[in-house]
């Protein structure tokens, strides 16, 4: 039973940092504000909760376990809302999704 | 097996900073900070795991409750900078 935890804990930890990386990589490489929005808010969530559970499993009962809970529901609680404002504030400012194409190059097309 | 993740972690905080640094607007650099954040929370929690104390997971929470109230600060700021831009420009224009 306890090699079954850890395994599931590893794949789901491992499943994280890719997660997380994808996540890094989207918010670095990405043309345009919103895209790179998208990318970094999705896998701001979806990295926490992979990598949270699979360290809650290693930590089995205890009160280490319920610190994380903590941390992983106000993490859900947040992390969308701060991405909601942050999205709201652009579109408030000015901002149009859409990438800008240089001329002459999306003539082609 | 920590170590994967905390070297990802790593590796993503770095990539954040670069966009905070190049990001063209303002809110390129807010969301990087944000999200440099968020990893921080994260590389907390595993460092805790990591080197067996589990002390540091108070850390963690704090820091993620800091670094929702901080975004959100901020971004408030910016918001209500571009509302007084605008207010200016109306009463030039009128």
């Amino acid at each position: 039973m306890s090699g079954f935890l850890d395994i599931a804990s590893w794949v789901l930890l491992t499943l994280g940092g890719i997660s997380v990386l994808i996540g890094g990589i989207g918010a670095l490489r990405l043309p345009d504000l919103y895209t790179r929005m998208h990318a970094a808010s999705v896998t701001d969530s979806l990295g926490a909760l992979l990598i949270l559970v699979g360290i809650m499993l290693q930590a089995g009962l205890s009160l280490a376990t319920i610190k994380l809970a903590a941390i992983l529901l106000f993490l859900l609680l947040t992390s969308p809302t701060a991405s909601y404002a942050l999205a709201a504030a652009a579109r408030i400012a000015g901002h149009k999704p859409g990438i800008e194409v240089p001329a002459g190059k999306g003539d082609a097309t | 097996m920590y170590y994967v993740v905390t070297l990802a972690t790593l590796v993503t905080m770095a990539m954040a900073l670069v966009r905070a640094v190049r990001g063209p607007t303002v809110y390129d650099r807010v969301l990087a900070v944000n999200m440099f954040g968020t990893k921080t929370v994260l590389l907390v929690a595993v460092i805790a795991f990591l080197f067996g104390r589990p002390d540091f997971l108070d850390l963690a929470l704090a820091y993620a409750l800091i670094n929702f109230i901080g975004v959100f600060a901020v971004l408030e700021f910016f918001r209500s900078r571009a509302a007084r831009r605008e207010a200016a420009e109306e009463t030039t224009q009128t």
